[in-house]
Formats: structure tokens, sequence, C-alpha cells
């Protein structure tokens, strides 16, 4: 048996796939292969790495090379110098943001450094398309030990020990929802995974099950053993093809081995999966409409009680978790709850898995343990913000959490901190924003998505959210007033207070925290009609430095509405009236002479 | 495909494809490990480094040692090639030169199995970072 020298690890995660890496692998198998080294090295598609801002990604083992940003056409290169030679590609190298030095390999990278890998403990390790990869690091062990050594009640009861809750969200104790789904006697039951993930910038969810979608699996089947279910459904979205294709193979491969099916294991628990696909609508994520998009219905949520634990699919007693949630659990059954109770804070267990966006050097997916500070997820994970601006705000919870600021980054990130400084976990997005973000944009955009994704059964989301995205559209056009600030504030309250589901409940957060932490930009919309980021087109001016200018005139020549005068070598003169704020004269100037000025002229 | 019908039919087929991932296992953690670094540059591999790094590595499964092979760029020792570094967890580094099949048998055996310094020790004269 040929023996391995070197392994070749790509990404195969939809971002890196997005960027030809499909290619890289096949260039570097065929270079292999030309050169007489496939016996030599091995070449991997795994799943995503979590460095998406560099990708596509190749890593070299056994020594840890990171090689960012990597083209088809650098298989060649890496093949000749570094399996052959010995010789690391230098240019292909990650560069650190802040010391502008070369990291030779992925140990000595700030950004994995502070992270711990539970979730993801796959991605980015194993061929997410071969089983028995998965199986070598121990899957499915956790679903025989189950099955072989420990009653129903008993399984739950070291789940309910270990203290992990949901990660979809709402933070909900995990062992607690089985228990409940146990408890309930019926016929059939049901387990759902909910993958229907969509806050704006998240991809947790997709990378999971696209990286390591057994994981998810054998936590279904553990959970059919535990509630009494034999019948699964992963509800995901169907815009996520590759994660669907993945999951497809992985479902292909385990019943193949007799792991899902009937009688698994030789035991007597029968389990099997199929999957349901969402049309993307972001309330079907809310666990009654969810279930009510699966029976063929309208995606619309209904009143809790009755909880899905009680009456779901079908009017049968469901148990609903999320990906991140179900990728938890073989390592919680293997390694146990004391050692999962081991990591993270007081109340929160184990890790959480972010998708860091927006200005920030390292854009990415992160897992990190609970009770991490944002400070540390930002500035050293994240690598601190893009081209040296100034931090301004960071957004958890996607459209329904709140922007923390400068105050709060050395809060640690756990479910209660986050809501005690009014914001929440949510699923895991993470958008940065820097001195140049306008905060009213900023809750603007998120009430924007939330009028569009309203399902419309309750009046306080359909009819508040709309009223509110009027308000800010108005204040964003300088035309707002004291009013306005009041009124946005009543109705935010009277909407969470009266709203159906989670969604209306949490869908004024991004008004109410901008307000609270960024009072200074609302005043300076509303009373000088000035936005202070100059993000805001209606109010935004332009104004030539006149020491900047030389009065070569590239300005006037180019302005649509002829609002720029000035003699040939002279400094020139916007004329705000007629400046219609399109940007082309900052944009012709070569010499930096046009600004957008921070305060009202 | 056979089916999967116990725990131990799961460890069997784990087995069979354990070595497929030694080498990234071991690699997540390489300090944890010995690790062989063979110098694979020109001068190395035309005095026979290749069937160095190849002998290294069976008698590592043979033995089924602790320990990880990794090829690196030129060590400057161009007058004693092929060299290797050895590194046990934890102790300072040792580089042999002029090493062939005969002598990595050798140090596996003595050096690495059993701590016994061996003849052809080249004094280290750099530091890695």
């Amino acid at each position: 048996m040929s023996r391995y020298k070197m392994h070749l690890l790509v990404c195969g995660g939809t971002g890196c796939r997005s960027s030809e890496s499909d290619l890289i692998v096949e260039n570097l198998k065929k270079v292999l292969q030309e050169k007489g080294l496939d016996g030599d090295a091995q070449v991997v598609q795994t799943g995503c790495f979590g460095f998406c801002e560099q990708g596509p990604i190749v890593k070299v083992l056994p020594d840890n090379t990171f090689y960012t940003s990597v083209k088809p056409s650098d298989a060649e290169g890496i093949i000749a110098e570094h399996v052959l030679k010995g010789r690391k590609v230098e240019r292909l190298l990650y560069k650190d943001p802040k010391q502008q030095t070369v990291v030779s390999d992925s140990k000595h990278m700030e950004f994995y450094q502070k992270q711990i890998r539970i979730a993801l403990r796959n991605c980015g390790f194993i061929d997410p398309e071969n089983i028995d990869e998965y199986i070598a690091r121990d899957g499915y062990a956790a679903l025989a030990k189950v099955l072989e050594e420990m009653t129903p009640e008993a399984a739950i009861d070291l789940l309910k020990k270990s203290g992990l809750r949901g990660r979809g969200g709402g933070g909900f104790p995990t062992g607690l929802k089985w228990e409940l789904a146990h408890k309930n006697k019926a016929g059939q039951k049901y387990v759902v995974c909910n993958a229907d993930e969509g806050d704006p910038g998240a991809f947790m969810d997709r990378s999971i099950l696209e990286g390591d979608p057994h994981s998810v699996i054998e936590a279904m089947a553990i959970c059919g053993y535990c509630i009494g279910a034999t019948k699964g459904m992963v509800y995901i979205r169907a815009e996520y093809p590759l994660a669907i294709q993945r999951l497809k193979i992985a479902l292909n491969q385990a019943r193949d081995y007799g792991l899902l099916g009937n009688s698994i294991l030789g035991s007597k628990h029968s389990f099997d999966i199929e999957l349901r696909y969402g049309a993307g609508a972001f309330v079907c994520g809310e666990e009654t409409a969810l279930i009510h998009s699966m029976e063929g219905q309208r995606g619309e949520p209904t009143v809790k009680p009755p909880f899905p634990a009680e009456s779901g699919y079908l009017g049968k007693p469901t148990n609903v978790n999320n990906v991140e949630t179900f990728a938890n659990i073989p390592a919680i059954y293997l390694r146990g709850a004391e050692w999962f109770l081991s990591i993270g804070t007081a109340k929160s267990k184990g890790t959480k898995v972010f998708a860091l966006a927006g200005k920030i050097n390292n854009v990415g997916l992160i897992e990190v343990p609970m009770g991490i500070t944002l400070r540390e997820v930002i500035y050293e994970i994240g690598g601190g913000i893009k081209d040296g601006k100034k931090f301004k705000a960071v957004q958890t919870g996607g459209p329904s959490g709140g922007c923390l600021t400068e105050k709060d980054l050395d809060t640690p990130i756990d479910f209660d901190n986050l809501l005690a400084v009014g914001s929440m976990m949510g699923s895991g997005g993470m958008i940065v924003m820097d001195e140049n973000d306008c905060m009213v944009s900023v809750a603007k955009f998120y009430l924007d998505f939330t009028v569009e994704e309203s399902c419309g059964k309750c009046a306080p989301c359909r009819v508040g959210n709309k009223r509110l995205y009027e308000l800010l559209n108005k204040i964003t056009n300088g035309k707002g007033t004291e009013e306005d600030l009041e009124q946005l504030r009543n109705m935010s309250v009277v909407i969470k207070d009266t709203a159906l589901c989670g969604l209306g409940q949490t869908s004024p957060n991004p008004v109410l925290s901008t307000m609270e932490n960024f009072a200074d930009e609302y005043a300076a919309h509303i009373h000088d009609q000035h936005c202070p980021s100059g993000q805001c087109k209606a109010l935004r001016q332009y104004f030539i430095l006149s020491e900047k200018c030389v009065g070569c005139t590239a300005c006037s020549k180019v302005c649509p509405s002829e609002a720029i005068s000035g003699e040939k070598r002279q400094a020139h003169l916007i004329d705000q009236i007629k400046c219609i704020r399109c940007g082309a004269c900052m944009e012709k100037c070569k010499f930096s002479a046009i600004i957008i000025p921070s305060t009202k002229i | 495909m056979n089916k999967i019908k116990s725990l131990s039919d799961l460890r069997k087929i784990k087995q069979d494809v354990e070595n497929r991932l030694d080498l990234r296992e071991k690699s997540d953690n390489p300090e944890r490990h010995v690790q062989i670094k063979v110098a694979m540059a020109t001068c190395g591999i035309a005095s026979g480094a290749r069937e160095v790094m190849n002998a290294f590595i069976e008698k590592i499964a043979q033995d089924k040692l602790d320990a990880i092979v990794t090829q690196t760029g030129c060590m400057g020792y161009c007058h004693a090639e092929p060299t290797v570094e050895i590194r046990k967890p934890g102790e300072e580094p040792i580089v042999y030169g002029h090493v062939d099949v005969e002598k990595a048998v050798a140090i596996v055996d003595k050096y690495i199995k059993q701590g016994e310094l061996l003849e052809g020790i080249i004094p280290v004269n750099y530091q890695t970072v």
C-alpha cells in the first residue's frame, strides 16, 4: 500500500468553489500524475477552512502550510516547488495584515489561535463526500455508544447535564427540548433539522452541512432514539445547492452502511431522513412557520403554545433543532458532559460559530469558546478593521439583534451578556462597521429586510415595520423631525410587545439600539440635515479644498449638472444647489482636493 | 457494501481507514510527535534524500511510531547531504548528516526509540521560530 507523504487539502466550500477551487483540485491531480507523484501526495477536497477572506485556500500537510488566494494556474508551482523540492511558494503564503510579515503555516496565524472547533471539528479536515473519513474521526461512534449503552432517558439526561443551548438564536436548553418531546406519547414523532439559515451575511449552517454533513445526520439519529422518532427531516433552503448535494451523498452512504434505515447497528432503533426544500423565506426559520411550510401550507408562524414538542408536524410531537446544535451533539456524547461544561461561561457552555463579515480584515467563519470578548474576535481573530479605519459598531444577531459599540467590546460573548447589552446571540452573524457607515442607514437596511421578509400575518409586523422603514427613510432624506424620533421609539416598543412571532418581536431591535448608541447621528440628520459619515446621498455635500485645488478643470468637465465653476489654474467651487451628488468630480480629482466633510458646512 | 452491525464493526472500519487520516491528525499537533525533517533541496535530492525520506516513512509505519516526516528546503549543510533534522517533543533538534537508508533505520532504532546518539551529528547553528 502506498503511503502519502503529503496531503493537499483544497477548500471545497461555496465561497472557494466560486473562485474555481474545483479547477485547482483538477489541476493539482493532473500535475501530480504528469510528474509521477500521485503516489506521494494526496489531493482532498474538504469543507470550509473559515478563512474565506483570501480564498481559495490550499493547505499542505504535514507542515500546515497555508496558501491563500490560489489560482488554478498555481497548481504547477505548488507541486514543482513544494511537493517536489520542499520549498514553500512564498508569494502564496498568508501575510499578517498588522505586521505585514509572511506567516508560513496555519499554526502561527492569529486567525486560528483563539478558536476551538467543536461544531466545525471536521470542516477543512475531512472529505465531506467520504463517510470513511468521518468514521476515522470517530464518526457514528456516538450513535453506537448511545444505542448500545444508554437508555433514551439516560441519553437525554447527559445532554441536559452538558448545558447545550440551541444555536439557532433562542438559546433554549436542548436537553430540555428533547425531554419534552420524549415525554409526549404518540405513535409517530419527528426530528427536524432547521437548515433555513436566513440572516444576511450568515453562512454557519451552510458551511457545516457542506463540510461535515454526517455530524448532523448522526446527531439526528441520536435524537430520534432519544425522543422515540423514526423519521427525520432536514428543512434546507433550495438556494444551498452544494449543501443539498453533499447531504444527499452523505445520506446514501449512511444508508449503504446501515447507519440509517431499519434496526441501526443491530439495535431495535430504526431511523431515516428525508430532505425538504424551503424557498428561502426568512420567517421559515421560525419553527412553527417551518413546520407549516413542510406540511405544504403557507410559511406563517402560529402562536405557541402548543409547542412543536406537543403538536408539530402533522400534529405530532416534533423536535426542531438547528444545524449547529446538532453538529455539537456527537462530540458531547463521545467526550462527556463534563468536557463540554469545561468550555464556556457559567450559563452558556461550549462554543459558538460566527460568520464574520463587513469591514474587517479576516472575513470568514470562526468557532470560538463562549466568554471570549468581542474585542478578541474583532481585533485578534478578525485582524482588525480594514484599511486602518476606526471601528464604529458591530451588529450581532442579524436583523433581530442590535448594534454594539466600543464600550461593549470587552463584554464576554454569551447568550445572556449579549441580551444584557441590548443585542442578542442570534444564529451567529457578526457584521462589523467602520467610521464610514451611517447608523441610520444601517437600521434602514435591516428594516428593509424585515419588511421584505414579514409574512404579513399579524398587523404589528406587517404594518408597523413598514411605518418604521418609512420614518427612517424620511430621516435619511433630511426631512425628519423630533416627533419622528419619538414615534420611532414608541412604535418599536409596541411592535416588540405585540407581534406574533420572533421575527416581529425582534425586528425593531436595530432601530432601538442605533437610537440608543448613536443618538447624535440621528440628531445630525434631523437638525442639521447632515449625514456625518456621508453615506446618505440626499444629505451628502461635496466640497473643494481651495488650498489643494490646482485648477486643472477635470472636475468641471466631468460634472453632468455644470455645478462646478472656476478659472483655469485657480481654485474651483461647487454650487450646492446645482449639485446632484453623483460623486463624479471626486472620482476624477487627482489631487484629493474634493472631500465629503464630516461636519455640516 | 457490508452493513455495519455493531460498535465493533464500526471500530474495524475505523482501523482500516485510520492510516489515511493519520498524517492529518498528526499535523494538527506537530509538537506532540517526533518530527523528522528531511532536507529536500537540489543538493539533498541529488545525494539520495528521496530514498532516505521513503525509508523513514516505511520504517515508521512498520514500527507504528508516533512520528511525522516532513520535507524541508536546504538547511545549508550541502557538504553533508542528505541531512535530516530530528526534533523530539520538548527537546532541542539534532541534525544528522550523510544519512543513507541504512542510517535512517539506525536513527529510528537507536536515537528515536532509545535516545542513543549516533555518529554524524552536525552542530546546529540556527534557530527556528
